[in-house]
């Protein structure tokens, strides 16, 4: 496969391992288009994965929107081509401080579900399609322990990846044969802002930091997951 | 035949059948086109996203004006202006644009800090501009950011980006929906593939429908962009070496690929313009069927289809559909012109045969294979 062929699309990559996972990857010769709400976020990610060899394209939008993915769609084919992979990491914590669900209003519902679940498959639809009629292509679902657990107080965020995760599994069952390749992983707990944001007295040196992570998510992209495979970062693959 | 007014796509989708080697016609669906072709048949599909080819600006006087892309150039973008209006006036009922002159400024309206200068007018029509402002890429990226889809005032509210996109869509290089392969899901290109059939992709720069300006529209479709990949020409000339059949999805794959075998006399990988226009006196030398939207008569589609159907054909074609009240336009239900495609198969509606074409009509025949 050729470089121009290396084409990848993160969202959230202006921090933690949306950004760790850009810069791995053009480290690695991918073309990678960068989406986040933040530009100067972008430019701290563009700067940090300026020494190439591939080329980050920072791409400012916000997912939340509804006619985002559609847009993001057409921006990102623009500045680097169709992608061979997709890496939903965008994600929202929904209101902080975390609540019950009693203390949580649809509005606030909705947005989560908006940023965690809407978002990412209007993504996908708009990339799928062409990535079957080339043969393949591999879209990486992040998702969380909290989408299986019930953690009291992480009811948006828990419930909304939890949709995440049956989504990417339906997805993946209906498109045995095609060359689609859908993985969920679950990363574990980072040393991220979006952490501090749900945890604020964790310890954070007993957190892993996203660029070891981000390895971990390359080296599960390289290895044999099948598509509708769900793993936990530096865990390999379990069935889902 | 009534437009489809809704953009979701229905998934029982229709599809009208004609043989013009066999004088039939026939319903089915789209499910049924695995079956209508046969191992190592090759389909062509464009691969063009569909661009928010449409911005709202404002003049320096402040007089409102949509432009909407035509093709993006080297150092800039060419646009046809039209009249102020949302996705309910159709374009023949707008206002006439306010005159832009070479050096008018024109600020995008939801965002007043993006500007664009007239770079020049068109001889042939004092709406179609030359643009500048800040590179193409940049243009093209601020309509990405703040266009809408070119809208039509048939459909039961306004489109958004996603409405108009095919399923394997990918590449924004159309204007409007290359919207024939609308209904060829991923489902579908995997029945094909199983089927033995080649489902391959070009890209062609599908441009705009309708300008307001009836001069400018008599020279649609302007010359639009094409690209050619290896693959794609290989599988073509591999099908036509084997006496395989090459299925058009769309007249804009027909454009490219008969474009490129008018420039090159022969379809191979490659970038081009055409300039190519499809009338009933068109004789195909590529492209043997069609995947198409169902169109009525008075359309220039309908017109192209002439180049595959005599008008006999044509004329059962539309008696067809208006009994079986198919709906036409972009968000419509389809049909398949292919030589062979009823062979084996009985029923249907029949029409009588032209068994002989009047002295010089090029479009007599349905060649299948060719030199």
């Amino acid at each position: 496969m050729g470089n121009q062929h290396k084409v990848a699309w993160v969202t959230g990559a202006g921090r933690g391992l949306g950004r760790a996972l850009s810069v791995a990857l053009v480290r690695r010769g991918w073309s990678v288009v960068g989406v986040s709400r933040s530009a100067v976020e972008l430019e701290e990610t563009r700067v940090a994965s300026a020494a190439g060899p591939g080329v980050f394209h920072p791409w400012v939008a916000n997912l939340a929107e509804p006619d985002a993915p559609a847009r993001v769609a057409a921006a990102a084919s623009l500045l680097a081509g169709p992608p061979t992979l997709v890496i939903h990491n965008a994600s929202t914590l929904g209101p902080t401080p975390l609540r019950p669900w009693l203390d949580t209003t649809p509005e606030q519902l909705l947005a989560a579900l908006s940023v965690n679940v809407v978002a990412p498959m209007a993504l996908t639809r708009a990339v799928a399609g062409n990535m079957v009629l080339h043969g393949g292509g591999t879209l990486v679902f992040i998702s969380s322990d909290a989408a299986v657990e019930a953690y009291p107080t992480w009811g948006a965020y828990g419930a909304s990846k939890a949709a995440l995760d049956q989504a990417a599994r339906i997805l993946a069952a209906e498109t045995v044969g095609t060359g689609l390749r859908v993985l969920v992983v679950d990363p574990g707990e980072m040393d991220t802002r979006m952490h501090a944001e749900a945890v604020p007295e964790a310890d954070r040196s007993a957190l892993a930091a996203p660029e070891q992570v981000a390895q971990q998510i390359l080296l599960l992209l390289n290895g044999s997951a099948p598509s509708g495979w769900r793993s936990r970062a530096g865990q390999g693959a379990v069935a889902p | 035949m009534k437009p489809a007014t809704q953009p979701n796509a229905r998934l029982d989708a229709r599809l009208m059948v004609l043989d013009p080697g066999a004088s039939r016609g026939l319903h089915a669906t789209m499910d049924a086109l695995p079956a209508l072709l046969s191992q190592g048949d090759v389909v062509v599909v464009n691969e063009a996203a569909t661009l928010p080819a449409s911005v709202h600006a404002v003049t320096a006087q402040g007089a409102p004006v949509e432009l909407r892309l035509v093709s993006a150039g080297t150092d800039g973008l060419q646009m046809v202006a039209l009249g102020a209006g949302d996705w309910r006036t159709d374009t023949d009922a707008r206002p006439a644009p306010p005159q832009l002159k070479p050096a008018d400024l024109v600020r995008l309206r939801d965002a007043p800090h993006v500007a664009w200068v007239v770079t020049g007018v068109d001889a042939r029509s004092p709406r179609l501009l030359t643009m500048s402002g800040g590179g193409t890429e940049d243009m093209l990226m601020q309509m990405c950011v703040h266009g809408a889809p070119v809208q039509y005032a048939y459909t039961d509210r306004a489109l958004a980006p996603h409405d108009v996109q095919t399923p394997y869509g990918a590449v924004p290089w159309a204007v409007e929906m290359p919207s024939a392969g609308r209904m060829l899901t991923v489902a579908r290109v995997a029945a094909l593939r199983k089927r033995g059939v080649h489902v391959v992709s070009l890209l062609h720069a599908a441009g705009l429908s309708a300008t307001g300006d009836p001069a400018l529209d008599a020279l649609l479709p302007l010359p639009e962009r094409f690209r050619i990949p290896p693959e794609t020409a290989e599988a073509i000339r591999c099908a036509r070496r084997q006496g395989r059949r090459v299925v058009a999805v769309g007249t804009s794959v027909v454009r490219a690929l008969e474009g490129a075998f008018e420039r090159w006399g022969e379809v191979r990988a490659g970038e081009g313009w055409t300039d190519l226009i499809l009338t009933p006196r068109f004789v195909p030398r590529v492209v043997d069927g069609l995947l198409s939207g169902m169109h009525d008569r008075g359309s220039s589609h309908f017109r192209l289809l002439g180049a595959w159907l005599d008008e006999t054909a044509l004329g059962a074609m539309v008696t067809a559909g208006e009994e079986a009240d198919y709906r036409v336009h972009e968000f419509g239900e389809h049909l398949l012109i292919l030589r062979g495609a009823l062979a084996g198969r009985a029923g249907g509606f029949g029409w009588w045969p032209r068994t002989r074409a009047p002295m010089g009509e090029g479009a007599a025949g349905f060649p299948l294979h060719h030199g």
